[in-house]
């Protein structure tokens, strides 16, 4: 069960995230994009990552996604203002493709040699675990990030001044 | 006994749904009674007694209308958008706690669809995805007062979302869970959290309107300026599922309202009287209905008394007061716990 | 300063209370539930009607004499007052044998009230010299055409045995002047009568 789950959630996710490239609009992209996410959602409930998978929603599709589809709203992206590329790009960009598929390739080709992909702790992307990871043995980055966020949060808000000179 | 299990599961699911689904519908006959009342008015009073059977004549109305799905529009999500709306509201329902267990013949029938360990998030992730039922079916319609709409939706839901994140943050550092039923079961008594959070609950509140599009933040639908908002282009049962949709989301958030902060269906004093669980698990889900049904109302009441926001205004009030508010709640709720070592 | 109730703008900084607005929107709060429990102005309009004014101006009827003979003698005074040019009427003479539904040698043959044009101010009734049309307390109904705004006799003459009320049109200080009047011959234009021929 728990397999064809994992199947299907990976088909949709790479289908998507084909689509994401192909889509010609790119509203449907961004949408596109979304469905990726959640599959991988489903994917992190499927490791028994709940608190992960609720964050990766909230942060990703919810709130990322949601500034994405924005902006693109707000230029009025579409086919026609699409600028024109012309065939230099398009060929670059064929090869650092195709070498970024080859390096992808690459890297994947000695997975048979890692053992025990399962997470030898299922539990361990519980909240409490992870709380337990985080603000244990993870202290001082998890800190640090949190400040780096805070700053950022109070520089958006000092920037919503309208008094600024 | 797991297909037992599975039956009892699938029946609270019909139940919950159903009743979310026939309070949401009379939500909008006792919005326009309010409204009517507020307003030195009768309210509709034509159709049945009282004019309860108004409900069904409207969703009779919404069914027959035509059709309409505009000609350059983008066919599927046009459609998705509401589907969406609807689906995000009916989701939400799943992880509140309605009542204390029920006990039969020994065995224990919790009175909630489930318990996950991450309730709070869950309702969080859910309505942080709803506003894209309102972004694309504003996109699809292809008409710039649905776009302005969608737009408006998007910034305000990302505005208030993060104050909304930080005031839940001091509630859970305060009740050190996130799973909703044991939030519920820790404020039996006098310990309800908007005792010990009030401005928490004020921010959270407030951004339970923002989030639900209602008066005083119903800027995406503001007929004033942008005719209909998202919803400028849909007619007939499309546009009765965002109406509906709203009002469950309504339903909902007074839940969840009643839950964090107000104690859920626990009632000071009750269990002098009565002692008998079943009983008990009974009255708390009468008093957490009643809880429901007053905010609800609470909704209303500030809809037909605080004047809509300017864009402006919102955007100032989500970023420079509320952030920076609910950050010193925060603060504050650490240096309580350090003090009081609750 | 007409009024002693202007008040002077002054852009007073708020204070901290004014500033959170919170006691405003509580206080605004409580001026609406006050009206929640407040008696309604609105009234249950089929079930209740709210009393009409004495001398309420609704639709017009044709009166008819205590032998159900009409009055009308299509002398064209009410159209002439109308300022709406509303009325229209054709006359023509009484056949013999028609007594009992005439009540004079001259009648109205047609008499049509465009009920669009009408603006109910009565003229029409004071015009009349034979008291035979009267403004009620009728509610015009509406209509989807034009066409059925144009009320004919058939809808605006009263039956007989079955007549319309027009008791409260007639203030006191009307009928004292009708009762003192009834009897004297107010026509001017008979000849003999009067002294301008």
């Amino acid at each position: 069960m728990t397999l064809y789950i994992f199947y299907f959630l990976s088909f949709l996710a790479v289908l998507s995230a084909f689509m994401v490239v192909y889509s010609k609009n790119p509203v449907h992209s961004v949408l596109y994009l979304i469905v990726t996410f959640f599959s991988i959602a489903g994917h992190y409930i499927l490791l028994n990552a709940q608190f992960l998978a609720a964050v990766h929603i909230i942060v990703y599709a919810g709130a990322i996604m949601v500034l994405f589809l924005y902006v693109i709203m707000m230029f009025n992206l579409n086919k026609e203002a699409e600028p024109h590329k012309d065939a230099y790009i398009k060929l670059a960009a064929t090869i650092a493709g195709g070498i970024f598929m080859i390096v992808l390739i690459g890297s994947l080709k000695g997975v048979e040699h890692i053992e025990n992909l399962n997470t030898p702790n299922q539990s361990a992307g519980l909240i409490k675990n992870l709380g337990n990871v985080l603000y244990r043995d993870y202290m001082l980055p998890f800190e640090m990030a949190s400040i780096l966020f805070l700053s950022a949060m109070v520089g958006a808000v000092f920037l919503g001044k309208n008094e600024l000179k | 006994m797991v297909s037992g299990y599975l039956i009892y599961k699938a029946i609270i699911v019909v139940i919950v749904f159903l009743v979310g689904l026939g309070i949401a519908a009379y939500s909008t006959y006792a919005e326009r009674k309010v409204a009517a009342f507020l307003q030195d008015r009768l309210g509709p009073n034509k159709a049945g007694p009282y004019g309860l059977l108004q409900p069904i004549a409207d969703g009779v109305k919404m069914f027959m209308k035509e059709e309409i799905i505009p000609d350059v529009s983008n066919k599927f999500l046009f459609i998705l958008g509401p589907s969406i709306a609807m689906l995000t509201a009916c989701m939400t329902g799943a992880v509140i706690p309605w009542s204390t267990p029920l006990v039969i013949n020994g065995v224990s029938y919790p009175l909630q669809i489930t318990d996950i360990n991450i309730g709070i998030l869950y309702v969080f992730g859910v309505v942080s995805i709803g506003v894209y039922g309102i972004m694309i079916g504003g996109w699809a319609s292809n008409n710039k007062f649905s776009l302005l709409g969608a737009l408006r939706a998007s910034a305000q839901m990302i505005s208030y979302e993060i104050a909304m994140g930080l005031s839940i943050i001091a509630l859970v550092m305060l009740t050190g869970t996130i799973s909703l039923q044991e939030i519920a079961a820790q404020q039996s008594g006098w310990h309800w959290n908007v005792f010990y959070q009030p401005l928490g609950f004020i921010i959270f509140i407030t951004c339970a309107f923002a989030e639900c599009n209602r008066t005083p933040f119903d800027l995406p639908e503001c007929e004033t300026e942008l005719v209909g908002g998202y919803h400028t282009e849909y007619s007939s049962m499309k546009l009765g599922f965002y109406l509906f949709a709203e009002y469950i989301n309504m339903f909902i958030s007074a839940a969840i309202i009643s839950t964090l902060y107000f104690g859920g269906y626990n009632m000071p004093l009750i269990g002098r009287f009565v002692t008998d669980p079943n009983i008990l698990s009974i009255l708390g889900l009468v008093f957490f209905f009643g809880k429901i049904f007053f905010f609800i109302f609470f909704f209303m009441w500030i809809r037909w008394t605080v004047p809509r926001f300017r864009y402006d205004q919102l955007m100032h009030l989500g970023w420079r007061i509320f952030i920076p508010l609910s950050i010193l709640n925060i603060v504050l709720t650490g240096l309580g716990i350090l003090v009081f070592n609750k | 300063m007409l009024t002693n109730r202007s008040k002077v703008v002054v852009n007073k900084k708020m204070s901290f209370w004014e500033r959170i607005y919170l006691p405003a929107i509580a206080g605004g709060l409580l001026i609406t539930i006050k009206h929640f429990f407040r008696k309604k102005t609105t009234i249950d309009y089929p079930k209740e009607v709210r009393e009409y004014s004495q001398i309420y101006r609704g639709q017009h009827v044709l009166k008819v004499d205590e032998n159900g003979a009409e009055r009308c003698v299509a002398c064209g005074l009410c159209a002439v007052a109308c300022p709406a040019e509303a009325i229209s009427m054709t006359a023509a003479e009484r056949a013999p044998g028609e007594e009992n539904k005439y009540r004079e040698e001259k009648y109205a043959a047609i008499y049509e009230i465009n009920m669009l044009r009408c603006i109910y101010c009565g003229l029409c009734e004071d015009a009349c010299p034979k008291e035979a049309i009267f403004l009620t307390d009728i509610l015009v109904p509406v209509s989807a055409t034009r066409d059925d705004m144009i009320y004919g006799k058939d809808k605006l003459t009263e039956k007989h045995f079955n007549e319309v009320p027009i008791k409260k049109r007639q203030t006191e200080e009307v009928a004292a002047f009708k009762a003192e009047t009834k009897n004297k011959d107010l026509r001017h234009n008979v000849l003999g009568k009067s002294d301008s021929f």
